[in-house]
């Protein structure tokens, strides 16, 4: 009897709560609105509203996401994509602070949709050049001593919009491309280790369980460097989008390569030319020919405010703020420019900077209100220095495509707006 | 051998006999050998020397036949691209204003239509296509490039022996390339 009324409960309370979410939902067009109407009202003296109720129902049962006062904070892709298992959706840049990406805003490249596989069905089959080709469960994998690093995923086409002429008008469209996580997973040295490779063996193909069985050729050295099969990321099992339930994890290198839905690597002498490694993925050069295996991402930058999808509001004091990323390794300093390119500061960096991580750049800065032109330049401790664009077209043309670097300029407006400029 | 070996050597034996085999000169002993007919369903790769081709064969004609049911909705009637890809012309292009990248404008090794197609394509029907359909297909968009003539059939040998127009206009990673030194004041 009490079971049943407790029963009662508990349904009466879920669909208040359900009645109360959805009102906040459903009126989240005007709420805004009524919060600026009443702004003043719960401004000191008066105390706020919120204060005055019960806040909402504790989490229980519930995966928690962001205030309702965040909903325009979401992956974006630029619309142009002819499948809509087939494109890109970006990470807004704009909006994050430190240097994790949130895992509801990892940006996501697929070319066939997002596979929704069952993790207990889903296997792992490594052969070809090794002693005793092998077949691995989610479970077995879990098994193996585990890694959690932290790495920046960027996409080789990040930013190649920008070759040609200014494109992007929001950091999320022009560098999007980007993430940076904890991933955790066992080293795929381990796992090669464990069946064997053969003498000669010189590369491992990795192959997708998604409808494009993505497949690209990784070289045996960066497979025993750095590489990992991971099945976490930021302390959470991978989402559908980034490879649930296994991925592929190739510090520092093109994303394309860090298959998802990894299902098979198979060990070979030479590299098998996928269409992903010739077709697509290859860098033409204005002699007509095109580079294969550009592997690593080299050093870049980009503020991330003010960006174009701010507006400075009032002259004064503004921080700007930055992310700068390698593949060579550390990032050893960030060059800010508030003059176009004339005169340099050095940013500082948030610790930790990590290998083929990204690192948050801040410099202090007084805008006295007049048209100007942010830049930002990183160098990292190979001592690669980010090129500028025209040194980037002088050696590439325009037809590259992939691996687009060039240092970005923001230009800002007398009226506060920031446009995407070529300078 | 110790006692640890020894049990696992033991075990090893006694698990021979049932379907589950864990395989014993490794360090953790964790994963199940994988057999030859599991291999054999999922290892669709093939290589440019073709490594991987499966047995068949196809024509150009039925190439053309299925590549019209199956491919021109979303590459064209005659593989011009729109909505997808553009799969035919654009030889001597490459160097051009505007390059146009296609199978027999760019790809260097025609293995890979084999292994591309017999994979993802078509595109809402992945893995759907027997050896003998592929091979016809790779055969046909050969063809509509002009590597092929319109009597060819394609089998493993004669896929594998195929050179195509842009076999040598790959080069290998130019990076560095761009030496930008960090000036800090009075710079332009
Ligand atoms: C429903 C639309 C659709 C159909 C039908 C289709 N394709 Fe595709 N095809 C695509 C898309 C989309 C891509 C690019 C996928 C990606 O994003 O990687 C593609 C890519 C390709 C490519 C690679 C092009 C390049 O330059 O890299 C080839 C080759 C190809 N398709 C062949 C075929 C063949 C052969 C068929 C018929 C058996 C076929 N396609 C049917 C949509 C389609």
């Amino acid at each position: 009897m009490k079971k049943q009324a407790d029963g009662a409960n508990a349904a009466r309370n879920a669909r208040r709560n359900f009645l109360r979410n959805s009102a906040v939902l459903t009126g989240g067009a005007f709420a805004g609105n009524a919060l600026a109407q009443n702004a003043a009202d719960n401004a000191p003296p008066n105390v706020p509203a919120w204060m005055k109720k019960e806040g909402r129902a504790l989490s229980d049962g519930q995966y928690g996401l962001p205030s309702a006062f965040e909903k325009n904070v979401l992956r974006r892709g630029r619309g142009d994509q002819v499948m809509p298992g087939s494109g890109s959706a970006m990470t807004p840049l704009q909006n994050l602070r430190g240097m994790i990406t949130p895992n509801g805003l990892v940006f996501e490249r697929s070319h066939a949709g997002i596979p929704e596989i069952d993790p207990a069905q889903h296997r792992l089959m490594l052969h070809g050049m090794v002693k005793q080709p092998l077949v691995f469960t989610m479970e077995d994998l879990m098994r193996f001593p585990s890694v959690s690093r932290i790495h920046f995923l960027e996409c080789s086409g990040n930013t190649s919009r920008e070759w040609k002429s200014p494109f992007g008008k929001s950091v999320q469209v022009s560098h999007g491309l980007l993430s940076c996580c904890e991933w955790t997973g066992v080293a795929l040295s381990t796992i090669l280790e464990e069946a064997g490779v053969q003498p000669g063996a010189q590369w491992v193909l990795a192959e997708g369980a998604d409808a494009a069985a993505m497949t690209r050729s990784v070289p045996m050295a960066k497979a025993l460097e750095d590489a990992m099969l991971v099945y976490a990321q930021n302390g959470e099992a991978l989402r559908p989008e980034n490879g649930y339930p296994l991925r592929l994890f190739l510090p520092g290198f093109e994303g394309n390569m860090s298959i998802k839905w990894l299902r098979r690597l198979k060990v070979a002498a030479e590299p098998f030319m996928t269409r992903e490694e010739t077709s697509k993925y290859t860098d033409s050069l204005p002699d007509g020919t095109a580079r294969l295996f550009t592997f690593s991402m080299d050093a870049k930058s980009v503020i991330t405010y003010p960006a174009p999808d701010h507006k400075l509001a009032r002259r004064g004091f503004y921080e700007i703020s930055g992310l700068a990323w390698t593949g060579n390794g550390r990032i050893r300093r960030v060059d800010v420019s508030t003059d176009g390119g004339r005169n340099w500061r050095e940013a500082a960096l948030q610790e930790p900077v990590l290998s083929r991580a990204v690192t948050r750049f801040r410099l202090p800065w007084q805008w006295d209100g007049n048209a100007t032109i942010l830049q930002s330049r990183a160098l990292d401790d190979s001592g690669y220095v980010q090129p500028n664009r025209a040194q980037l077209v002088a050696q590439r043309g325009l037809h590259s495509n992939y691996h687009y670097n060039a240092i970005q300029s923001w230009a800002v407006a007398a009226s506060g707006e920031i446009s995407n400029v070529h300078a | 051998m110790s006692t640890h070996k020894f049990i696992r050597a033991v075990s090893t034996v006694v698990l021979m006999c049932v379907p589950f085999v864990v395989h014993a000169q490794s360090k953790f002993a964790i994963g199940t050998p994988a057999s030859e007919r599991e291999i054999k369903g999922w290892d669709i790769d093939v290589s440019p020397n073709g490594a991987g081709l499966p047995a068949g064969g196809g024509s150009v004609a039925e190439g053309g036949k299925l590549y019209a049911a199956k491919c021109a909705a979303c590459h064209g009637a005659k593989g011009e691209g729109k909505p997808a890809d553009r799969l035919v012309g654009g030889q001597g292009t490459l160097k051009a204003a505007a390059p146009v990248k296609t199978i027999g404008s760019f790809w260097p090794y025609a293995t890979t239509v084999f292994d591309y197609v017999y994979r993802a394509m078509p595109y809402s029907a992945p893995q759907s296509l027997s050896a003998n359909e592929t091979y016809a297909l790779t055969a046909y968009l050969l063809h509509m490039n002009g590597i092929l003539g319109a009597e060819a059939t394609l089998d493993a040998a004669s896929l594998a022996k195929i050179r195509m127009p842009n076999r040598d206009g790959f080069v290998g990673d130019g990076r560095p390339d761009t030496g930008n030194l960090p000036c800090r004041s009075e710079c332009k």
